[in-house]
């Protein structure tokens, strides 16, 4: 604390030297990843190292905001300043989201029934631009995958986790800290369990179905959307890991308890995410 | 307004002239150099449409210039009134609803007024029902292919290059009239007839553009887009490739060659006759020699662009093949590169615009030319059989 | 008088400024000090405005006369890339998010930014996204040659340059979406008491807009440079015809993000002039109110014009017509900001310091910029006009005269209140009229150019364009040193000169006003009182 703590300041901190490492850690990320793509010997290990200083930057800054949270530096101001942050942070994510789910409206309504309308008479021969697709150059098969199965069951296990982790915020408002930590140990489980049956259907996809990124534009929407959402439902899962922690530790009140709402919006989040998913990728 | 100028050429020359010299006065420093070296405005317009374009740019130069000078009197009256080192005392004012809600309806009628011109102009931009002949062109890095797909010519289909010689755009020759907006077989169609224009491209996107017609279209790979124009006076007709397409963005000119019927009906003849006598016998077996002759021809029309005409390329972008791994390696890859190209590179699949013997040629003098002296002889039955694979 | 009491309160804080943290370039790296971030992020933006200037100048250069001159189309290609991309992301965007760190604390009475220690991350991304840029020069196959809109499947070709490139975009996407979470926040939770909505100014009214237009556009070209990379590396096929997809698909994705990125530059803009222009008017501006209408509108309005970019591509009639149309709407709410800037200098009593005349200087060419970008808005006339040097000159008026002018303006009005000192006038004058007339030659003529006929993007030309283009680059070099003349006068200021008053400008009105110049290293640490006068509503 550059200033003695008082109830009604807001609080700057100290100067710190992990923005710095974080930038660091993108610029090794990037160009590992860059190298990696271009298959140039030793990208791999600049990528790893990238998230090795990730991983030490993650954990050193977010341990230092505990710390300040834990001691009390932040009042109620700063408090609402968190809350607009993750806000707006969430809506940034659903902007993120909204280009794929644009590419995919885009392709279904627009670009594949024109590829195979009269307009483009003599280019692709033959092509019926039925969904799903893999396009009119296509010569692989493969099956599309099937709502009513795996998916739905993971519907379910995402809803399920909305209620849980809600249950353990009721807990939490009302001090019945067994209920919280039940709550949370309940929707970690359900994620993780979400998590597995996700990483068995792309199995089963590629070794069974010929489903792979490369299957046209239908393989690409499903990889894209499925996939970066699966991304979010670890984040959401580590996090809810960490505030698990948090709670045996003992962190967090009835009255303040900002961090695990931020991560119980994620959640929520991540489920809605999946429930358009559920409806335009595997359904319609 | 502006239908009734379309009849009156001189009004709407007069117009046109008056709205460049507006132009003109925006800068002052340009005023009264209205020659053709210093054209300022949209180039002479040879079709109906393009008039109404012309026209409506005219329209929209004025009404903007009538607006710049309108609140710039404004402005300036304060500048010079209403200094301080006058002595000026500031006023305290900060709001007047009324004013505010005129100069919100103003503009608002001033763009329906506009959009009214604007609109039509565009729907008969985009009708191309009923056309006279319909040709197709394929944009390719860096050079235009043309199809006629219907009308008497229909079936005609060549590749339309640059012919601008490289000394003159490397500065090592006087520059000739079109620099940079000739080629060496133009697209030929008929005066007063529409014609239909097909567009697509076999790698990435380029765009089609006449000025004089106002016709600008983006030829994109795996589609096909149309436009139309029907030019009302012979003559040649030059504009540019409009969409960045790689390393000759700059160098693939598009040329229309507008001509009479009756001289349209003799290229049409010719064009047929030609494809008659060079249509190879895809079966004959050639001479080394004479197949690396006409590979060297196929190479500096398709290929020394990018891998250079000594065959060393522009690394590591456009590989050299001078000594290169695939055309000193086995004969069947380096067709098949010929053929369908390397996806994600420049290298284009060359099947569907070379003809078996196009490729065998131009495969055979890339292993005989520069120090790839292979000696070997590649007939065109061996491209067709290799194609079905 | 208010300002001194408020002096005075600011100053007891000043002595304990220096006394604590890390030290020389640590103190940078480390700091978590708006004003620190914000001098960073204003240097930052000047190195690259000169390294996008140079590129620039090469362009022009292989521009003065017909033929390939110095530089290989390739590398043409690659400049005029990074040129963009630099400029937009790299120099404009930087510099008035400087301002924003600089002033948005002290102009709403806060101590800092909401999240001071991720304002510091937001700055320090961008020199790795930088290097990424600017050393894709440098590996096989040279950086990005496709322009700033890297549109496949152009972009598909090229080598590792454009992964970096992308790679660049991701970063810069973080930093802005940071920086962005961070003025919204500070904006609405960190004014002092007193301070309404209504009542803020202007400036932080234009960034508040401007803060959500990145927020909502940034992830979606993150999302779309994504989409390149898994075409490129992963087999995906979301820009391929062959496999269902469509390269049109992309431009759509990218304007969306494409056309709030021109408010995004300009909005800031707008709040620079807002300020500067009632200030040597010794007015309140005119029309507070519908200002922040016409913020949110324009801001509102951007995310429904994108396709106008795409009038050749193929696009449907009807969708023609819409983006024509909603694209001339936008002519409305901009219409009116100009109405009130000229109305708020109408009887005032007005004097022509140096930011006033880049205010002013940005008011003549902005409206030029506007108005030919009303002509660019019908399809009829944008399909002559597309991809040629009319639309050149057209951002050229709106990004360099537009945003450009207005960053200086800002610059000479707040530089004696970040140095201490005022900054020599006659140079500032010079630099003006240097940069006015020198600007005008050099874009002027391509107006011209892309009437007769001339396409962007290309490093040689037909010979009817030759005398245009020698105008042109003559008067782009003079417009490029001529900015030198900027480090003179910021030195100069730095090292010293007349010292300067707490309200350097007697017509000026806002809370930074009422702190010493040079600003003390923390202000208000508790929130001052808020007195109406400095109110700008």
């Amino acid at each position: 604390m550059s200033h003695p703590a008082s109830a009604n300041r807001y609080f700057v901190p100290d100067p710190s030297h992990w923005p710095l490492v974080g930038s660091l850690a993108l610029l090794l990320l990037a160009s590992g990843a860059v190298l990696t793509m271009n298959s140039i010997a030793n990208g791999g290990f600049v990528l790893m190292g990238g998230f090795a200083v990730l991983a030490v930057m993650l954990f050193g800054w977010f341990a230092r905001v505990i710390g300040e949270s834990e001691s009390g530096s932040y009042n109620v101001q700063v408090d609402r300043s968190f809350r607009w942050a993750m806000a707006w942070f969430i809506f940034s994510e659903v902007m993120f989201f909204a280009a794929f789910f644009g590419a995919l409206f885009y392709v279904r309504v627009l670009s594949v029934p024109d590829l195979a309308s009269a307009d483009q008479a003599g280019l692709w021969e033959g092509f019926k631009g039925q969904w799903p697709t893999a396009g009119p150059a296509a010569k692989d098969v493969f099956t599309p995958m099937h709502a009513w199965g795996i998916p739905a069951i993971n519907t379910l296990l995402l809803l399920s986790s909305g209620v849980t982790v809600t249950w353990a915020h009721w807990g939490l408002i009302a001090n019945k800290r067994q209920q919280l930590i039940t709550g949370l140990a309940l929707t970690i489980l359900l994620g993780l369990v979400f998590i597995s049956l996700q990483a068995y259907e792309y199995a089963e996809a590629y070794s069974h179905l010929g489903l792979k990124m490369t299957t046209g534009v239908y393989g690409s929407t499903f990889y894209m959307l499925t996939g970066f959402h699966g991304f979010h439902v670890t984040l959401g899962a580590t996090m809810l890991i960490v505030i698990l922690v948090r709670t045996l530790k003992g962190h967090f009140t009835a009255e303040r308890h900002f961090a695990f709402e931020a991560v119980a919006w994620y959640w929520h989040f991540v489920d809605v995410v999946w429930l358009g998913l559920f409806v335009v990728v595997y359904w319609l | 307004m502006a239908r009734n100028l379309n009849k009156n050429h001189d009004v709407s020359r007069l117009r046109r002239r008056s709205a460049g010299l507006l132009m003109a006065g925006l800068l002052g420093m340009f005023a009264g150099v209205a020659n053709a070296a210093w054209e300022i405005s949209l180039q002479e317009p040879v079709t109906a449409l393009a008039r109404r374009v012309y026209d409506l740019h005219t329209l929209l130069t004025w009404v903007i210039g009538v607006i710049f000078v309108g609140v710039f009197a404004v402005v300036a009256y304060s500048l010079v009134f209403h200094r301080k080192s006058k002595g000026h005392k500031a006023a305290d004012f900060h709001d007047n609803t009324t004013v505010e809600i005129a100069w919100t309806i103003v503009p608002t009628l001033i763009l329906i007024a506009i959009a009214f011109p604007a609109t039509t102009t565009l729907v008969q931009m985009r009708d191309t029902s009923q056309p006279d002949l319909t040709i197709k062109a394929t944009g390719y890095q860096w050079k235009w292919g043309y199809e006629y797909v219907t009308g008497d010519a229909a079936g005609v289909k060549y590749m339309s290059v640059l012919s601008t010689p490289r000394d003159q755009i490397e500065n090592k020759a006087p520059k000739g009239e079109h620099y940079l907006l000739e080629v060496d077989r133009p697209m030929v169609v008929p005066v007063g007839k529409k014609v239909r224009m097909l567009l697509t491209a076999s790698d990435v996107i380029h765009t089609w553009s006449v000025p004089a017609f106002a016709v600008k279209a983006d030829a994109v790979p795996g589609f096909l887009r149309d436009t139309w124009f029907r030019a009302e006076k012979e003559g040649t007709y030059r504009g540019q490739c409009s969409e960045l397409c790689g390393k000759d963005h700059g160098f693939m000119p598009v040329v229309v060659e507008v001509v009479s019927a009756e001289k349209y009906a003799a290229w049409v003849a010719d064009q047929k006759k030609a494809m008659a006598a060079v249509s190879d016998d895809p079966a004959k077996v050639w001479k080394l020699d004479e197949l690396v002759a006409r590979g060297e021809k196929v190479y500096t029309a398709n290929c020394a662009a990018c891998h250079q005409p000594a065959g060393q390329g522009l690394p590591p972008a456009f590989p050299a093949l001078d000594g290169s791994k695939i055309v000193k390696g086995p004969k069947a890859a380096h067709i098949d590169m010929v053929v369908k190209g390397k996806p994600g590179t420049a290298m284009a699949a060359f099947g569907a615009q070379l003809s078996d013997t196009d490729i065998a040629a131009v495969v055979a003098y890339e292993r005989n030319a520069w120090t790839n002296k292979l000696g070997e002889l590649i007939q065109p039955a061996e491209v067709k059989a290799l194609r079905g694979k | 008088m208010q300002a001194s009491q408020h002096a005075g309160h600011a100053g007891h804080h000043e002595d304990d400024s220096h006394g604590h943290g890390p030290t020389g370039l640590m103190r940078w790296i480390t700091t978590t000090n708006h004003k620190d971030i914000g001098t960073m992020y204003l240097w930052f933006s000047f190195a690259m405005f000169l390294v996008g200037g140079a590129m620039s100048l090469i362009i022009r250069a292989e521009l003065l006369s017909p033929g390939l001159q110095y530089v290989s189309p390739e590398f043409y290609n690659q400049m005029l890339t990074l040129h963009a991309l630099i400029m937009v992301f790299g120099a404009i965007m930087p510099a008035f998010v400087g301002f924003a760190n600089w002033m948005i604390p002290m102009m709403i009475g806060a101590p800092d930014m909401a999240f001071a220690r991720m304002n510091n991350w937001s700055f320090w991304l961008l020199p790795p996204a930088a290097i990424l840029l600017t050393a894709s020069l440098f590996v096989p196959g040279g950086a990005a040659g496709t322009g700033w809109t890297l549109y496949p499947p152009l972009s598909i070709q090229m080598g590792m340059g454009m992964d970096m490139a992308i790679f660049a975009v991701h970063i810069l996407g973080m930093s802005s979406i940071m920086g962005s979470i961070n003025i919204i926040t500070t904006v609405l939770n960190m004014r002092t008491p007193g301070m309404t909505l209504m009542k803020m100014p202007l400036f932080c009214w234009t960034w508040l807009v401007t803060a959500f237009l990145l927020i909502a556009s940034m992830p979606i070209l993150a999302g779309a440079v994504t989409m390149l990379l898994t075409d490129r590396h992963f087999g995906t096929s979301f820009f391929n015809a062959a496999g269902g997809g469509d390269p049109v698909l992309f431009q759509h994705i990218f304007w969306f993000f494409g056309h709030p990125e021109v408010y995004i530059i300009a909005l800031p803009a707008f709040g620079v002039v807002s300020h500067v222009i009632p200030a040597f008017s010794r007015k309140h501006l005119f029309g507070y109110t519908s200002m922040v209408y016409a913020i949110a509108a324009i801001g509102l309005i951007s995310f429904f014009v994108w396709a106008h970019h795409m009038y050749v591509t193929g696009i449907p009639l009807t969708g023609q017509l819409y983006f024509m149309y909603a694209t001339m709407l936008i002519a409305i709410p901009t219409g009116v900001k100009v109405f009130n800037w000229v109305t708020t200098m109408w009887r005032g009593s007005l004097s022509f310091e140096t930011p006033m005349l880049f205010a002013l200087g940005f008011l003549v060419l902005f409206t030029i910029g506007g108005l030919t970008g009303l002509v660019l808005a019908m399809t009829a006339v944008d399909i002559q006009l597309q991809d040629t040097y009319y639309v050149v000159a057209h951002f050229h008026y709106v990004m360099v005269a537009g945003a450009l002018f207005s960053a200086y303006a800002g610059l000479y009005y707040w530089l004696p209140k970040w140095t201490g000192h005022m900054y020599h006038e006659g140079l500032g004058k010079l630099h003006f009229w240097l940069s006015m007339i020198f600007f005008n030659i050099a874009f002027f003529p391509q107006h011209f150019l892309g009437l007769a006929g001339m396409p962007r993007r290309i490093p040689d030309y037909a010979q009817q364009f030759a005398d245009f283009n020698m105008i042109s680059t003559w008067g782009s070099f003079g417009f490029g040193f001529s900015q030198l003349l900027v480090l003179v006068v910021v030195f100069k200021a730095m090292k010293g000169g007349v010292k300067a008053e707490a309200r350097p400008w007697d017509g000026a009105r806002g809370l930074e006003w009422t702190v010493p110049s040079p600003a003390p290293h923390h202000t208000f640490e508790d929130p001052p009182p808020f007195d109406p006068a400095e109110a700008h509503g």
